[in-house]
């Protein structure tokens, strides 16, 4: 029996009952927790220097400490104001926009080429000017988050608008709706899923510029925090900061998978979860 | 002025289902057309056509593609313009589409609904989904529905408005054969109740015969031909029946071979299996 049983294993697979490699084989999350225990034992050792990077549990210590003492989450809320501002400017002008241009011939004649131009010019460039105009106060760093994310929310809320079924828009008109009441029922919600992939894509883009926005002579913000931890040579703070960042973009997405799904409940796809 | 007439004449019927309303010239028609032209480019797709329907009247309107079906009840339906040309049509008219075209990001009940400015919305919706036989289906999306139960909600989307012309464009050429016998029986039941003038555009003979009071050949953007429906309904596929067919049939340049006919019968959607 014993023998039955060494057969069947040799056989079977190379490893006895119980070893663990194929459950590992999928674990997505093996390789960043072995990158961050190197991290950990090279900064232990002195391989890595303090003031060229931190050590993990450095940064863990800094992180709690900041909040703890209120300097971190004040600075995060800071930031945050500046790209919440930007982004309901970019909201505003882009949806304003892409109606016009989705909607009617002539506002596409007038509205489009210009946002294509724009679009050419990459907005970060522009910070200089905005510097000149708005000085080196709240304004440019608004402005600059404003501008980087008008143009995707309208290119994708124009193509959802001109991807309207128009047998759908035909039936309805049938039904007596035109006007406002045609676009509130049918035009934009129609133009809602496109509209939801720009507004993903704006909110990516305005952490990016918010990091370069907030280089201007900050105050206060994330930004301030880096920049003042640079001249101190703190590089626990800088990655303290640089995780908050990448939580933020994390928490941009997930808000925005949350309004898709209470907004676009009725697509099949969910509908079927 | 018209209300009166389809009040009598949803008494007449009332007392007599069966029987199809006359259309007396005496009454002032829901739908009047006169030496009506549609033209896009070079093409005229509707050519000097004269079209009356009484109110209350069913009409079935046959025709190969291209033969200006389509344009003839868009433009019964107010989608195309008609220019300054004479065209009569009731005030209050609803579509039903080959395709439900319901807006998926409403829910069944708001797609009846859509439009409709009164209080008691969800009730009227509610009353016409539960005429159609989908009361349990008030809350489901669109993308649920079967679609003979999308159909039907398009047919509740119309009625609910009470119109004094229902067009019909192939509502059931999409579903299968038993849908489309169920759907035939509903849309006669709701023509009894409601009373609208319907318009059924239609490329199925035997669809036609089943349903209208009167069944018109378009051809080339004109009435090429005619036919009064004097049978009592529900219509057994009997003689009067196929001759009636074989009458529209030939008007359409289609030849039907006796052979097949047997076959026919049996299969009165046009499904000609041996």
């Amino acid at each position: 029996m014993s023998l039955a049983t060494a057969d069947r294993i040799s056989l079977a697979r190379p490893f006895p009952k119980g070893w663990r490699w194929p459950r590992l084989s999928r674990a997505r999350w093996l390789s960043p927790v072995v990158l961050l225990a190197l991290w950990e034992l090279g900064s232990r050792f002195g391989l890595i220097p303090e003031r060229v990077l931190a050590a993990p549990s450095t940064v863990a210590e800094t992180f709690w400490a900041l909040t703890v003492s209120g300097e971190l989450p004040a600075n995060l809320l800071v930031s945050l104001a500046r790209a919440a501002a930007g982004l309901a400017i970019a909201l505003a002008v882009a949806v304003s926009l892409g109606l016009l241009a989705g909607l009617s011939r002539w506002g596409e004649t007038v509205v489009d080429p210009l946002m294509q131009i724009k679009r050419t010019i990459p907005s970060l460039a522009l910070t200089p000017l905005f510097i000149v105009w708005f000085g080196i106060g709240e304004t440019p760093k608004i402005a600059l988050i404003a501008v980087a994310t008008t143009f995707p929310i309208y290119l994708n809320l124009f193509a959802g608008v001109r991807g309207i079924d128009v047998r759908l828009v035909e039936a309805a008109r049938s039904f007596g709706l035109s006007g406002w009441s045609l676009v509130r029922e049918v035009i934009l919600p129609g133009a809602l899923p496109s509209f939801f992939v720009g507004l993903r894509y704006a909110l990516g883009v305005s952490v990016l510029v918010l990091v370069v926005a907030e280089q201007i002579n900050a105050q206060a913000g994330l930004g301030h925090l880096i920049n003042n931890a640079r001249d101190f040579m703190r590089t626990d703070i800088i990655v303290v900061c640089l995780l908050v960042y990448a939580l933020l973009g994390l928490g941009a997405d997930a808000l925005v998978r949350t309004l898709e799904r209470r907004a676009l409940a009725w697509r099949p796809s969910l509908v079927e979860q | 002025m018209v209300q009166p007439r389809i009040r009598r004449r949803a008494f007449d019927t009332a007392a007599v289902p069966t029987v199809a309303p006359s259309t007396a010239p005496s009454i002032a028609p829901a739908v009047k057309l006169n030496g009506f032209v549609r033209q896009f480019g070079e093409n005229r797709v509707i050519d000097g056509l004269d079209l009356s329907i009484a109110p209350g009247e069913f009409v079935a309107l046959l025709g190969a593609s291209g033969s200006g079906k389509t344009t003839l009840l868009r433009t019964l339906a107010g989608l195309d313009p008609v220019g300054d040309q004479d065209v009569t049509t009731p005030s209050t008219r609803a579509v039903v589409f080959q395709d439900a075209r319901l807006l998926p990001w409403k829910k069944v009940w708001r797609n009846v609904a859509l439009g409709l400015k009164d209080k008691d919305v969800r009730a009227r919706a509610e009353a016409a989904l539960k005429e159609v036989g989908l009361g349990h289906r008030l809350d489901a999306w669109p993308s649920t529905l079967s679609g003979g139960e999308a159909q039907r909600t398009a047919l509740a989307r119309a009625l609910v408005r009470e119109p004094g012309l229902l067009l019909l464009d192939e509502p059931f050429a999409a579903l299968d054969a038993l849908t489309r016998l169920k759907m035939h029986d509903l849309v006669l039941n709701l023509w009894n109740e409601h009373r609208p003038a319907v318009l059924l555009v239609t490329h199925d003979v035997d669809e036609a015969i089943s349903l209208a009071d009167r069944v018109l050949v378009l051809n080339k953007g004109r009435i090429a031909a005619e036919e009064h429906i004097p049978l009592e309904r529900p219509r057994a596929p009997d003689a009067r029946f196929q001759a009636i067919r074989r009458r529209l049939l030939g008007h359409l340049g289609v030849e039907a071979p006796a052979s097949h006919e047997g076959a026919l019968i049996a299969f009165p959607t046009g499904e000609a299996v041996q």
